[in-house]
């Protein structure tokens, strides 16, 4: 598989770098390989076009600052243009002035509509709403039956007069659904639609009529999140049709890279507001733009890593760590205690797929937590002196950690020998300043 | 500083992953595992069922040769009229290929005209590696001064959906090894309930028994979905309560199929991310017990959704690596969405397609057409300009 953006920008520059100001001949040979990484994420090859135009009148004569390589200097530039074009920050649901307000879903067939809308009222209901379900969806066999069961595990009502499977007028139900809120005392009205294809002019009238019935106060869009490079028509036929004023990107848990969403955004200008990232009904939030064009670009989601980091790791524990790290004294004890710390911010996997450059390389290589408590019983089964200085390890000694964690002579070596590894990488960073630190992990 | 941590994190971690991909001669650990990383609510704990051999995917679903070939001709004109895939496409048909014509009239040399080929290649998400190797093919054969460009390159996208057989192994069943089972695998929102219920009235018509199994017991009232088509088509259903095993469904929808002396049984299953290791897994055992007692799958067919777009070949990658996908089903093509993605995952993986999805009409299911496939997707869409 292709490597990060980074990595090969990384390379065309390895014997460029110098400062002064970036080339057109520089600028072109990176801009490629842009190009080629917005494509492969699913961006729209015409707003690729646009958008590898726009970084290329930027960063032509751009000064290669002293901090920077050329590399760098590129992405900096390619990532701010993305984050211009996606939006800095989340845009919030918009509420009505009076109550009710209506949350009108549309979407393509198997976009995630249905699931969407339970996600949804669970998450209003966390910010102290009184959402009603409103099941339009008169044509997929069974989808009223599914928002049903949905309603009850988000414990929400849902106003479902007619069993759909074919049958019912879904407009009748938009309208009576307003009088069902005012009724029961609901302030927000999630209403499903049936998947429509942009093409199919007579279901999109009848989207058109349902959102004269329930007058929405917003229509979201939701776009599965592996779109390609069909986004762009489907987001402009509803946003024709139904005058779309967001979107909802689903199933973003899977590894695409989600460059329909940079699509939908540059030519309908509409924002993406939430995302769904899992099987859950609590799978649902807010969604950060900004956090995409790493994602876009293949450079893992950092931001979302270091807010959980946070949230887990033990702030002095993490200042020690830092002070080892600068002295060079990092041991199999520490080793061990970082572990456990990585361990509590989710599943490994997860983890290492939110690191810059890692989830490509992560492709094919199982990772499993299971490793992890491999790697924990081998240093749990050396002595304190072991674990302090690996070096006094010699034979019988490993034969006994490996009879001892239940695993094999070769494992414990292995992980020695990485151990020995990791430190002298370890070595090397210690003589960067925190600055240069952050950079590498900040920037992208 | 929690930067440093993480950049800690980072190099510990690498090398442990890399160490254990680069794994030496240590005994394959492949013990019949718990699901991972329990992070789905929906999928009961896998059962340590004693791995039975897993047999690799080129040894089953191979159509056995001469045997299938006249009867699928006529299987092929009865689920659903050939014509049927050009009629649906025709709306885009006329416009074909415009980029060709351009390229005829400014020539070879005009690079302009090499661009537009190349973005309607990509518009149809045939993918950049596909695109660029197919583009420079032609360019070398336009230089060495082949005649007719259009024809050249039709050619070679055809060439590169293939002429693998397309026909599903479901015909001449030997008595003993009836019902013939089909599992229906892909992520979640490409249309497998529906196809299942599509292919289960094109079998009926073909004077074939056919029994469903829901085995999608995650997703809320699909088994509902799957019964309601049950009924428009006149096929059992076989049902287990929601969150019950999908293996034990299939355990027992095979029974009851073989009770029958049914021909075919469709499994219908969940909707999953390929990514999902646990579920993945799940998706292996369903197999696995499948095969164990029915002997190897007749077909498994991943269903692929039209406007897929670079992700389609990680799916198809990940669930032939789990299951043994021998045929895609592409659905939705009735939309805008072209669904060249398939052009690279037949290139990369060889899985032909078998069937396509037209509209949600029941009768809305061909077999695929790969002449009017790439006739549609050199088609500019009036719409995408």
């Amino acid at each position: 598989m292709f490597d990060s953006l980074s990595d090969r920008l990384q390379d065309i520059f390895a014997k460029l770098r110098g400062h002064g100001r970036l080339s057109e001949a520089q600028v072109d040979a990176a801009l490629r390989e842009v190009r080629l990484a917005l494509l492969e994420a699913d961006v729209n090859f015409r707003v690729v076009k646009d958008f590898v135009g726009r970084v290329r009148e930027r960063a032509v004569g751009e000064e290669v600052t002293r901090s920077l390589t050329p590399a760098q200097q590129v992405i900096k530039i390619v990532h701010e243009e993305l984050i211009a074009t996606l939006g800095e920050r989340n845009e919030p649901l918009v509420f009505a002035p009076r109550p009710p307000t209506v949350v009108l879903l549309a979407g393509l067939q198997g976009s995630g509509k249905t699931t969407t809308a339970a996600k949804l009222a669970r998450w209003l209901v966390t910010k102290h709403r009184r959402p009603l379900l409103v099941a339009c969806d008169l044509q997929r066999p069974a989808a009223v039956r599914q928002l049903q069961v949905l309603g009850e595990q988000a414990k929400v009502p849902v106003f479902a007069p007619e069993d759909g499977s074919g049958r019912g007028d879904p407009v009748a139900v938009a309208l009576g659904a307003r009088a069902e809120a005012e009724r029961t005392g609901r302030d927000v009205l999630v209403v499903d639609t049936a998947g429509r294809l942009a093409v199919d002019a007579e279901m999109m009238a009848q989207a058109a009529a349902i959102k004269d019935a329930v007058q929405p106060t917003e229509v979201l869009l939701v776009v599965d999140a592996m779109t390609g490079q069909d986004a762009v028509q489907t987001a402009l036929a509803f946003q024709e049709g139904v005058d779309v004023t967001g979107v909802i990107l689903s199933k973003l848990d899977g590894d695409a890279r989600g460059g329909a969403a940079l699509s939908i955004r540059s030519v309908t200008g509409r924002p993406v507001k939430f995302a769904t990232t899992g099987e859950k009904l609590a799978d649902f939030d807010a969604f950060h733009p900004d956090r995409l064009a790493g994602r876009i670009l293949g450079m893992g989601d950092v931001l979302t890593l270091i807010e959980r980091a946070e949230e887990t790791v033990d702030r002095e524990r993490a200042e020690e760590m830092e002070r080892k790290l600068r002295q060079a004294s990092f041991t199999l004890e520490d080793f061990l205690d970082q572990l456990q710390q990585v361990k509590k911010m989710g599943p490994l996997s997860q983890v290492l797929g939110m690191l810059p450059g890692m989830s490509q390389q992560l492709r094919g290589a199982e990772v499993d937590d299971r490793d992890i408590a491999r790697v924990e019983a081998i240093i749990q089964s050396m002595t304190p002196r072991e674990r302090a200085n690996p070096k006094i390890l010699n034979g019988s000694r490993r034969a006994r950690i490996a009879r001892g964690s239940g695993t094999t002579t070769q494992q414990v070596n292995a992980l020695v020998r990485q151990f020995d590894e990791a430190r002298k990488m370890m070595k090397q960073l210690a003589g960067m300043n925190p600055k240069k630190l952050r950079r590498m992990g900040l920037r992208m | 500083m929690v930067v440093a941590v993480l950049v800690v994190a980072a190099i510990a971690l690498v090398p442990l992953v890399r160490g254990r991909r680069g794994a030496d001669s240590r005994p394959p650990a492949v013990l019949d595992r718990e699901p991972g990383v329990g992070d789905d609510p929906g999928s009961p704990p896998a059962q340590a069922r004693p791995v039975t051999e897993v047999a690799l995917p080129d040894e089953l679903g191979q159509p056995g040769g001469a045997r299938t070939i006249e009867a699928d001709e006529a299987e092929v004109e009865e689920i659903a009229p050939r014509r049927r895939f050009r009629e649906r496409l025709g709306r885009s048909r006329s416009a074909f290929s415009r980029g060709l014509a351009g390229l005829l009239a400014r020539g070879a040399d005009d690079e302009s005209a090499w661009e537009e080929l190349e973005e309607a290649l990509l518009a149809a998400d045939v993918g950049v590696a596909t695109t660029t190797e197919l583009i420079e093919r032609l360019r070398r054969r336009a230089k060495a001064g082949a005649a007719d460009l259009r024809e050249l390159l039709r050619a070679e996208l055809l060439d590169a959906v293939g002429s693998d057989d397309r026909s599903l192994d479901l015909d001449l069943i030997p008595a003993a090894e009836r019902p013939g089972v089909v599992l229906v695998v892909g992520v979640n929102g490409t249309g497998k309930t529906t196809t299942c219920g599509k292919l289960a009235l094109a079998l009926s018509e073909e004077g074939k028994q056919t029994v469903l199994a829901a085995a999608d017991t995650f997703r809320a009232a699909a088994t509902e979905q799957l019964v309601l088509w049950g009924e428009r088509v006149g096929a059992q259903v076989v049902r287990h309560q929601q969150g019950a095993d999908p293996a034990a469904v299939a355990f027992d929808a095979l029974a009851s199929a073989r009770a029958k002396h049914a021909d075919v049984l469709l499994v219908d299953t969940a909707g999953r991310l390929h990514t999902k290791t646990n579920l993945m897994e799940e998706l292996r055992k369903v197999r696995r017990v499948l095969e164990r007692e029915g002997g190897p799958l007749r077909e498994v067919l991943l269903v692929l959704d039209a406007t897929t777009g670079q992700n389609g070949l990680a799916q198809a990658k990940q669930f032939t690596e789990t299951v043994g996908v021998t045929g895609l089903v592409l659905t939705k093509l009735d939309g805008t969405a072209k669904g060249g993605i398939v052009v690279a995952v037949q290139r990369e993986l060889g899985i032909p397609v078998k069937l396509v999805g037209l509209g949600e009409g029941a009768h809305d299911l061909a077999p695929f057409d790969p002449e009017a496939f790439v006739d549609a997707l050199l088609a500019e869409d009036a719409s995408a300009r």
